[in-house]
């Protein structure tokens, strides 16, 4: 996997996935109208922001809550890359690596990351260089099992060659 | 080599011979449950695979709980579409919209028994863990690799001990119990571990008690929550089904991550404040804090346990009127017991709604959604910010005794001191 660049979008611990797509919006139909409501319970204009950030950096318990994978969608609907954080929530990990989303976790220093900053991963390396603050920072290397998973851009294509 | 519980189900269901912690198996499910999910993203992505058939028609269960009868049009689609993947792909088990939430429903008609693997569309399908299974929540895209291949990726969990002695006191009930624990151990303590509940404590508690301890393993992050067997479990199993099944126990030599004990007869009434599963006060610190609306219902607390005790607190006796009450039985098999024992009667002469078996509130959906800074006394899991309506609501998680206790006053009640 190539690296991701990108300027960052800063949340905080135990981001949940009512948070990231509430109730009231998961029986709407249409996956692009149901992404112009993310995280608008902690930020209302989430998702015109993220036209410029490609990178959200959490903090820890990253995707608590309910299995719903809308909650990775609508951040793959945005453009977003990328998710770092101090940790993740075991469904939402999952989520995320199945979809081909790279979920990064890095146990990041206040300070580290500013909203806003311009970062570059190297998913193979294992770092994130802050360029904006001139930082780097090494992540625990995803294992071999999950890189898989990821290279081949999510579970469903290595199924399909699986059933081929 | 010894084993936890995990790891044996784990070992059993796939062809790896060793198994350790962090390990990286295939394994294959027994049975997969799933719920509105279907007419969400899981249809969507099915079709990314283009084949006409699942693996087995017979080890899916599926049944429509959070938003039924459909209320909004967008629901009714999404019922439309389960419906029609349903009959495409022949499920045997199709519940249907009548049976009520789909956490009470599966254990009912017998499909959770011991030593089996099941996954679900829904994170609290670790609730199953009360009948000496390993079962867990997946996500749509999970659904579809099991739905095609029978298989899924699982990473080997570390495992946690978690000793209960003692009996709980009255008026204390086990929701009380997995709430201490969360707030102590934080709702990070426990992301992809298993919790395997040991000692007498937890032979005392009974099988409705358990569903509840394990349906909120999940708000500590872990990945599963497993019950031990006994007798209890036997009689429970004996009217459920039929089929063959093997208690499993861990092995003496198994090797913990770690080990935690709780006395039960220390355990006191507690909630969740606003707006995390973990945010922890006991009943003393909270008590007198005015609220506009009482839940009892959910996959957490809508059993015959929790309505009987919140029917001995209302028994003769009127709500606040300025109070909500709404009461959810999580079956209909529930419902029905209830109105043959007159707690329907109890309930709806003190004041409050009873409604059909749903998921309803507890997600914000339907039948007692909250409205701007309404503040709701719940027995639900889940207190996120907008969870039972408006973003300004407030949601505390508490036991259906303190549910009731607080119906009647308008404000944050001890039951110990109406029971
Ligand atoms: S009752 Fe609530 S927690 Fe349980 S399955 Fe339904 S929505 Fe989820």
């Amino acid at each position: 996997m190539g690296d991701i660049e990108g300027q960052i979008y800063i949340l905080g611990d135990d981001i949940n996935t009512d948070d990231i797509v509430p109730s009231y919006i998961l029986t709407e139909r249409d996956p692009n109208e149901m992404a112009k409501h993310t995280l608008e319970v902690i930020d209302p204009n989430f998702s015109q922001k993220s036209t410029m950030r490609s990178i959200i950096v959490g903090g820890s318990n990253f995707g608590t809550g309910s299995s719903r994978e809308e909650a990775v969608n609508v951040f793959k609907i945005l453009g977003i890359k990328a998710i770092v954080a101090k940790s993740f929530s075991r469904i939402y990990f999952r989520n995320l690596i199945n979809n081909g989303l790279a979920g990064i976790e890095c146990d990041w220093e206040e300070g580290t990351f500013s909203d806003g900053d311009k970062v570059q991963i190297s998913i193979d390396k294992g770092i994130i260089f802050n360029k904006t603050k001139d930082v780097k920072l090494k992540f625990k290397k995803l294992p071999q099992f999950l890189k898989e998973i990821l290279d081949s851009g999510g579970i469903l294509n290595q199924v399909k060659n699986k059933l081929k | 080599m010894s084993f936890t519980i995990a790891e044996k189900v784990l070992r059993a269901h796939s062809s790896a011979e060793e198994i350790s912690p962090g390990q990286f198996i295939e394994a294959n499910i027994d049975l997969i449950m799933v719920h509105e999910q279907l007419g969400g993203r899981i249809h969507l992505e099915y079709e990314k695979l283009g084949i006409d058939y699942v693996w087995d028609p017979n080890k899916i269960f599926f049944i429509l709980d959070h938003w039924v009868p459909a209320p909004t049009i967008n629901a009714a689609r999404m019922h439309q579409d389960c419906i029609k993947f349903a009959e495409k792909y022949k499920f045997v088990h199709n519940m249907g919209i009548d049976k009520g939430i789909c956490h009470q429903v599966l254990p009912e008609l017998g499909f959770s028994r011991p030593g089996m693997l099941i996954v679900g569309s829904d994170s609290h399908t670790t609730t199953y863990g009360a009948f000496n299974c390993l079962s867990t929540g997946i996500g749509a895209t999970d659904v579809s690799v099991v739905f095609a291949t029978g298989q899924l990726w699982f990473k080997v969990p570390e495992s946690i001990k978690v000793n209960l002695h003692g009996r709980l006191n009255k008026g204390v009930m086990s929701k009380d119990f997995i709430l201490t624990m969360i707030g102590e151990i934080s709702t990070k303590g426990a992301i992809y571990k298993a919790l395997e509940f040991h000692g007498t404590g937890s032979s005392w508690l009974s099988i409705d008690s358990r569903m509840t301890v394990a349906n909120m393993v999940v708000e500590a992050g872990a990945k599963f929550g497993i019950f031990l067997s006994d007798e209890k479990l036997k009689s429970w199993l004996s009217q459920r089904t039929n089929q063959s099944y093997k208690f499993v126990k861990p092995d003496e030599k198994a090797e913990y991550e770690k080990e935690l004990n709780y006395n039960l007869s220390n355990i006191v009434p507690v909630v969740a404040k606003p707006s995390n599963p973990g945010n922890i006060a006991t009943i003393e610190e909270v008590q007198g804090e005015e609220i506009d609306q009482a839940f009892l219902g959910s996959c957490t607390n809508g059993r015959m346990e929790d309505l009987r005790i919140a029917a001995k607190i209302l028994k003769g006796k009127k709500i606040n009127p300025k109070t909500k009450l709404i009461i959810t039985p999580a079956s209909k098999e529930i419902y029905m017991n209830a109105i043959a024992e007159g707690l329907i009667e109890i309930f709806m002469n003190a004041g409050a709604v009873v409604t059909h078996s749903t998921c309803g509130a507890c997600i914000g959906g339907h039948l007692g959604v909250l409205g701007p800074d309404e503040r709701c006394i719940s027995s639900t899991n889940r207190n996120f910010v907008g969870r039972m309506g408006d973003p300004t609501s407030e949601v505390f998680l508490a036991s259906p005794a303190t549910v009731a206790a607080s119906a009647l006053t308008g404000k944050i009640s001890d039951p110990r001191e109406v029971l």
